[in-house]
């Protein structure tokens, strides 16, 4: 269960509305991740969250095959997605909804949340 | 690049080393193992503890499942050491880092003698169950969340990035593990040391792909410790081993889960600062150790240390040949973390040291005078050039 704090809450929680929520510089407007309370690019500590599209392409990617947190069964790919919104904005996630053995570096993804009790955490699935 | 040839490591000796008994499930208290390392390193010295006025070691915290040995100010107490100078390295990522910090505390005057030491009873902990990965043990939220709790699954995302866009092959990155493996045959205390065959590594279980089994360290039990002393001591010491520059860096992030770049680890900026310290060239090394605690970090580091141009540590290392003790860069000599055990870089620098000191037996490489040591992958880099020859 993903740890939820005043800096994440946005994050974790936005799905419940269906927004992928990122944190943005009020200042400079770049994005970034993970959300914190000072803008790493210029420093502003003006910091707020935005809705992103959640359209993102997989940059690399794992299937792994070894169990190590309860609640995830192998196979299952872990991957780092970029964000169609800025080319330095990349999370690490789950590709869900297709063979893991389909997933490749280059392919595009679009967000999902899977609710876990009161967060929903963002995942991502192939674009349809 | 201006080149300082007063870098201040070279003001500095490695006077003494000390082992423990190593390998797989001793069930012996991680301070046993301390003691028996830091005192054989000590009297290796030609020193007793009363003469030690420095003490260092890493992670000093508690962590779970065996990962780190008792507390400096433990081992201080114990030993009634009068020191000058004392350091428990509490930084995550530290890994061989405290090598170096201890040279640069007796080449500035703050002690003559370091002992350094690394202990792990992570085998022993283990038990006969699966160990799970000390990662998973740590609040992680952005990498359990996501079923995370091994960083072979974060190796595994720059071991992908590296085929993707090298086009590099299991067929190579096989050869990390290959090559060590042919090198513990010849050290009695490497836990595996069965002859391994290519199509044995590429028939192994994958843990995640593109990294199998085979890929990932072997966790261990032992202790290692070294005496970092100030270079006035090299005619009290029978042998001396001689720092000749020492590289570090950690650029942007001490994440893994948010590196920036898979293209570079920090490997990039430490072997950067290393030659930089320097006027020896990658060619003037005689020996390579290079940190294996996954393979695909090998590659990287011979590509940031300029073994190899970018891209193209795969076909370096294929075959084996250029890699083995009678090839051009002998490389993890003693069978690295894949077969001799995992002792986070301190196995590799007590190999170096052995070989540097012509005590390395049936592995010995002729003719050696300059080592190169790394710590660390991903977000975690440290690099060492050693000599005999000063
Ligand atoms: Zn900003």
């Amino acid at each position: 269960m993903p740890l939820v704090d005043d800096g994440s809450r946005d994050f974790w929680r936005g799905g419940a509305d269906g927004r992928l929520l990122i944190r943005a510089c009020a200042a400079c407007h770049r994005l970034f991740h993970p959300p914190g309370p000072v803008c790493p690019h210029c420093y502003s500590r003006s910091v707020t969250s935005r809705a992103v599209s959640g359209r993102a392409t997989v940059a690399s990617y794992t299937v792994t095959h070894r169990g190590w947190v309860p609640g995830y069964e192998p196979p299952y790919v872990v991957a780092r997605v970029v964000l169609a919104e800025q080319p330095d904005l990349h999370l690490l996630t789950n590709v869900v909804g297709c063979d893991p053995e389909a997933v490749h570096t280059g392919m595009e993804v679009e967000v999902i949340f899977e609710q876990r009790t009161d967060v929903f955490v963002p995942l991502f699935q192939p674009v349809a | 690049m201006t080149i300082d040839r007063q870098a201040v490591e070279r003001q500095a000796i490695v006077s003494g080393i000390g082992r423990s008994a190593t390998g797989r499930r001793l069930n012996r208290p991680a301070l046993d193992l301390t003691l028996d390392a830091c005192l054989a390193a000590i009297a290796d010295a030609g020193l007793t503890p009363r003469d030690i006025d420095g003490l260092t070691s890493w992670p000093d915290q508690a962590v779970p499942f065996g990962f780190s040995g008792p507390r400096v100010s433990d081992l201080h107490s114990l030993l009634r050491l009068d020191l000058s100078w004392i350091l428990g390295c509490g930084d995550g990522a530290n890994v061989t880092g405290i090598l170096g910090i201890a040279a640069h505390a007796v080449a500035t005057g703050l002690a003559r003698h370091v002992l350094v030491y690394r202990t792990v009873t992570e085998s022993t902990a283990q038990g006969t169950g699966r160990r799970p990965a000390v990662m998973s043990q740590m609040p992680a939220p952005w990498r359990t969340t996501y079923g995370v709790g091994s960083p072979a699954q974060l190796a595994a995302l720059w071991a992908r990035h590296h085929f993707d866009r090298y086009g590099t092959t299991r067929e190579q990155l096989a050869w990390v593990a290959l090559n060590d493996r042919r090198n513990a045959a010849d050290n009695p205390d490497a836990i595996f040391r069965d002859p391994m065959t290519l199509d044995d590594y590429l028939t192994t279980r994958m843990i995640s792909n593109p990294l199998c089994l085979l890929d990932c360290d072997v966790p261990a039990d032992g202790a290692f410790a070294f005496v970092i002393s100030h270079a006035d001591h090299r005619h009290d010491t029978e042998r001396p081993v001689f720092f000749e520059a020492v590289g570090g860096g950690r650029p942007m992030t001490s994440s893994w889960e948010f590196w920036p770049d898979l293209d570079v680890m920090a490997a990039m900026k430490a072997a950067d600062q290393l030659w930089s310290r320097t006027t020896l060239r990658p060619t003037d090394v005689d020996l390579a150790y290079l940190y294996d605690g996954f393979s695909i970090f090998v590659l990287y580091w011979l590509e940031a240390l300029g073994f190899c141009a970018r891209g193209e540590s795969g076909p370096f290392i294929e075959g084996g040949t250029r890699i083995a003790r009678d090839g051009d860069l002998p490389l993890n000599t003693s069978g690295g973390q894949l077969s001799e055990g995992r002792y986070l870089g301190f196995g590799h620098a007590y190999e170096a040291f052995l070989q540097l000191r012509n005590q390395a037996g049936p592995r010995q490489v002729t003719d050696t005078q300059i080592a190169l040591v790394t710590g660390g992958g991903g977000p975690l880099a440290q690099a060492f050039l050693f000599t005999n020859d000063r």
